[in-house]
């Protein structure tokens, strides 16, 4: 997926997450340290532009709720959370990737312990199956088959110098 | 008794001042001849002794037995196996035992044990004051008809300057020296170690050098003013060493020893907390090894000593600050001594015989020290270049907190003899073990090896 | 990755400059945490970790305490008193004991110098040093450094003064071995019967009077002047030390800068502190504590993060 393909997905992403939540009243953008972030940057400045609102949005970082501290050990350092008022409200949860679904569950989990909202959403921009919990997206950019040695790359250009994806077989 | 004939080994004798290859026949308790070509008695054991030292007996004037009183970290029977093994022919035990070595009867006690153990010759050293307290003074004439040969509170220093005066005069009587643990307690108190960079680090309070030489320069001044005979212990630092040797110019009765562990490590060994280097006097600094390096060379220190200070494994287990002080030494001293003095050019052999045998007997006034006809037959076979790793559970010490495990050393005694019987052998001699009346034969034949 | 940690935290002397950043950078999201309005987060679920606590300590004990359990972590206080280690248990049978009962990590508070190595080479555990002695007490030494780096956004070249008793203070050490790898330069200034010997070899500065640690520093670190220094005939009086080398307004109000005061705490008012310059506008003191929260969570997490052969958690989401 190259930087077009990347744009034209994002914007329909956008239009649906509006669609979903029945407009953008309540509805609050979630992305997931670090790439899911960025794109929920990006979806919050296009439904501002066709919808004339301004979304509140926040950051997420579950790494102090993953499950697996004593397999992979700690990460280098933890990324920002920081939050809107999540209660009552209509919650986009934005990541790149969807792939086992435990970093959607420590997402979950981390949002309640901030609140309690109406209602969560997931949005990936791709969903690589291999799914160790029962968790779906609601909204998906794309479906990849990867097998489990494979890498699916979200490079934007905030962090990566240029918008792709990028599928890398093992 | 069958005689036995050393054979072919390096003479030294430091007492004539012989240094050459020869037989050396001893009999009936006593040396018998030395020379070449001495033949051969029908019925003598022979040790060949080609590429070896054959030297009078080691001798070491601090050691602590521990018994009576702490008999599950050394007895005087397992010390004077021990000492036997290290290559020592006699070693003087410390009074601080509990009770302590203060009387008559304590005295004859050791003595009466070392005579049932037979190793190694083991002369008591009695207390300067009843139980160690520094009040009041033992009963040095008493000691002495016992079989003490000195007198000592080691373990402690003796504090007040005026009980330190009267042992030395009172002392004077029977010609026994007094020997100092020479240490200023209100500047020591509570210290765990020396005081310098390493004590900073480590967080732990120090024993500053200047609490050991206030003591030296005081037992100095008082025996100057007694004409006695101070015989200062363990001197780690280089400003005592520089006080002694002022002192010796002066033309006074005052002797000092140094241990293996002060010529061979500093306080850097106590890194890690590492409790099997703490040690009282406490180790020092590069600067203070090397003065005593030297002034074992050039005998501003008279003898090395072990301060043999048998503890148990789990007394050693436990915070720094709780440990006790001391590491055992009697069957490293030998190779420490060798790999850290001779082998480095320091001392001659014929040197390392003196500091260890000859000037030791001279200055605690003892038998021994010499291979002159007629001597005690206390005789000690050296293989000086035998390379050997410390490998503390094959020590004959019931203990085994020391600091040089695992440590490569060259050097070691291969045979002892102590009134003319083999009281340690490490390999079985030439024509057989001894008689079967000999009672070193179990150990030697049991092929412990190290 | 980059520097971990090993398996304990027994002070800083050990540590690289790259393992000291690494566990402040890693305090810095921690600080969020604790101002969650549910203070908990679930990366230590499951843990069991022992305050081991030797010696009375209120603020550090709190303080892991806090940070134990805003990490989710179980844990169990132990007080020993003075009274049980005279019933003859040994610091290492205690802790295989407690090690049996199949503990994850030991806090440990000790007045022995080494106390916590000591424990950390005998247990399969992590262990954690909360001040052994007089030789370290490393994450007073972390917080510190975070609650300077907080207010100057650097330590590189900044110059700290360490005040009062440097001998007996395992805040001193744990301060000079931080703050000196981290680059800042530090100094010490106290009687000299409470400097230790051979210190200025512990690359610091020695500032013979309270007024020279004004005119140089950035930042004072003022140590708690423990009062049985007295009786041991390191000082005449609390009265003399204050009027020699307390940190006063007046005095301060002759520093060529405003300097940012930092008190491990528990402090003595009136004795190496006046209060107007505790309670005063350049007094970091409680966001010291409030740091130190935050620094301990960093490092009960990081330790918690197990073997050091950690594999790479990859990119992409996952």
């Amino acid at each position: 997926m190259d930087d077009r393909a990347l744009a034209r997905t994002l914007a329909r992403m956008a239009t649906e997450i509006v669609e979903r939540a029945n407009g953008t009243e309540g509805l609050v953008l979630v992305g997931i340290q670090r790439r899911g972030v960025e794109l929920a940057s990006r979806i919050r400045g296009l439904v501002g532009q066709s919808e004339g609102a301004t979304i509140p949005w926040g950051k997420l970082d579950i790494t102090l709720y993953r499950d697996d501290l004593q397999t992979v050990g700690p990460r280098p350092v933890v990324g920002e959370t920081s939050l809107p008022d999540l209660d009552g409200k209509t919650v986009a949860i934005v990541d790149d990737v969807l792939y086992t679904g435990r970093t959607v569950r420590a997402a979950l989990d981390e949002c309640s312990d901030f609140g309690r909202p109406r209602r969560i959403l997931l949005c990936v921009l791709i969903d690589r199956g291999g799914r160790e919990l029962p968790i779906q997206a609601d909204i998906v950019g794309k479906k990849v088959t990867a097998g489990p040695g494979d890498r699916v790359d979200v490079l934007v250009s905030e962090l990566d110098g240029r918008d792709a994806v990028e599928l890398v077989r093992a | 008794m069958r005689p036995i004939l050393i054979r072919g080994g390096r003479v030294i004798d430091p007492s004539r001042g012989t240094d050459e290859v020869a037989d050396l026949l001893v009999a009936d308790g006593k040396v018998q001849a030395s020379g070449r070509d001495l033949g051969r008695p029908d019925d003598a054991l022979i040790v060949e002794a080609a590429g070896k030292v054959v030297a009078p007996g080691l001798i070491d004037l601090h050691v602590h037995l521990r018994e009576p009183g702490q008999e599950d970290l050394e007895t005087v029977a397992t010390g004077s196996m021990a000492a036997a093994a290290g290559g020592f022919s006699a070693i003087c035990a410390m009074p601080n035992t509990d009770p302590v070595t203060d009387n008559q009867a304590a005295v004859g006690f050791i003595v009466s044990q070392a005579q049932r153990a037979a190793k190694a010759r083991v002369y008591p050293i009695g207390a300067v004051s009843l139980g160690q307290r520094g009040q009041q003074l033992a009963e040095f004439g008493e000691l002495v008809g016992a079989g003490a040969v000195a007198v000592s509170d080691d373990g402690k220093p003796v504090a007040s300057s005026h009980i330190m005066r009267t042992a030395l005069e009172y002392a004077r009587t029977f010609g026994i020296p007094v020997a100092d643990h020479c240490e200023d307690p209100t500047l020591a108190a509570g210290g765990a170690m020396h005081e310098g960079l390493v004590s900073t680090r480590l967080g732990l309070k120090g024993i500053p050098a200047a609490a050991e030489e206030i003591m030296v320069a005081r037992d100095i001044l008082l025996a100057e003013l007694t004409g006695g005979h101070v015989h200062l212990c363990h001197m780690s630092t280089r400003g005592s060493v520089e006080l002694i040797r002022r002192a010796k110019e002066k033309g006074l009765r005052v002797t000092a020893e140094a241990c293996p562990h002060h010529f061979t490590l500093t306080h850097e060994a106590c890194e890690g907390y590492n409790t099997n280097a703490k040690m009282n006097p406490p180790l020092r600094e590069p600067e203070d090894r090397e003065a005593i390096r030297q002034a074992i060379r050039d005998g501003t220190i008279d003898v090395i000593c072990t301060d043999h200070a048998p503890h148990h494994y789990d007394a050693k287990e436990r915070e720094f600050d709780d440990a006790p002080n001391g590491i055992i030494g009697l069957e490293t001293a030998l190779g420490l001594a060798v790999t850290e003095l001779v082998e480095t050019g320091l001392l001659s052999l014929a040197d390392l015989v003196s500091r260890m045998s000859t000037t030791p007997a001279r200055i605690f006034n003892l038998p021994g020290g010499t291979l002159a006809p007629g001597a005690a037959a206390d005789v000690v076979v050296i293989d000086p270049e035998h390379a050997w790793t410390v490998a503390p559970e094959e020590f004959f010490s019931k203990s085994r907190n020391t600091p040089f495990g695992g440590r490569r050393l060259r050097g070691r005694a291969e045979t002892t003899i102590v009134r003319g019987q083999v009281v340690f052998a490490r390999e079985v001699a030439a024509n057989g073990p001894a008689g079967p009346a000999d009672p070193a034969r179990k150990e030697y034949s049991a092929g412990r090896t190290i | 990755m980059s520097a971990t940690l090993g398996k304990d935290l027994v002070g800083l002397e050990p540590l690289s400059r790259e393992q000291i950043q690494l566990i402040l950078d890693t305090a810095e999201p921690f600080k969020e945490v604790s101002e969650r309005a549910i203070k908990k987060v679930p990366a230590l679920r499951g843990k069991t970790i022992v305050n081991l606590f030797f010696e009375a300590s209120t603020r550090t004990r709190i303080s892991f305490e806090f940070a134990e359990k805003r990490l989710s972590a179980d844990t169990v206080n132990v007080a020993v008193a003075a009274s049980s280690v005279s019933k003859g248990e040994t610091l290492v049978d205690t802790a295989r004991n407690l090690e049996a009962m199949r503990i994850d990590m030991v806090v440990i508070r000790h007045g022995a110098s080494g106390a916590a190595q000591f424990l950390g080479q005998r247990i399969r555990s992590n262990v954690i040093n909360a001040g052994d002695g007089k030789h370290e007490h490393p994450t007073q030494g972390l917080l510190d450094m975070l609650t300077l780096r907080d207010r100057f956004g650097r330590l590189e070249g900044l110059k700290v003064a360490i005040c009062g008793d440097i001998l007996h203070s395992r805040v001193a050490r744990s301060n000079i071995w931080g703050l000196t790898k981290l680059g800042a330069q530090v100094g010490v200034c106290g009687p000299a019967t409470l400097l230790p010997r051979n210190v200025h070899e512990l690359g610091v500065t020695i500032l013979p009077r309270i007024e020279d640690a004004i005119q140089w520093a950035d930042a004072l670190n003022v140590l708690r002047l423990q009062l049985e220094r007295m009786e041991s005939g390191f000082l005449p009086s609390l009265r003399e030390y204050n009027r020699v080398f307390g940190v006063t307004k007046e005095r301060l109000a002759r520093a060529p800068k405003d300097l940012l005061i930092l008190h491990p705490g528990p402090m003595n008012r009136g004795v190496e502190i006046d209060s107007d310059v505790a309670d005063g506008p350049h007094s970091v003191i409680l966001p010291q504590v409030t740091n130190g929260v935050a620094v301990r969570m960093a490092v009960l997490y990081l330790l918690a993060g197990g073997s050091p052969d950690w594999a790479n958690p990859g990119g992409g989401g996952e």
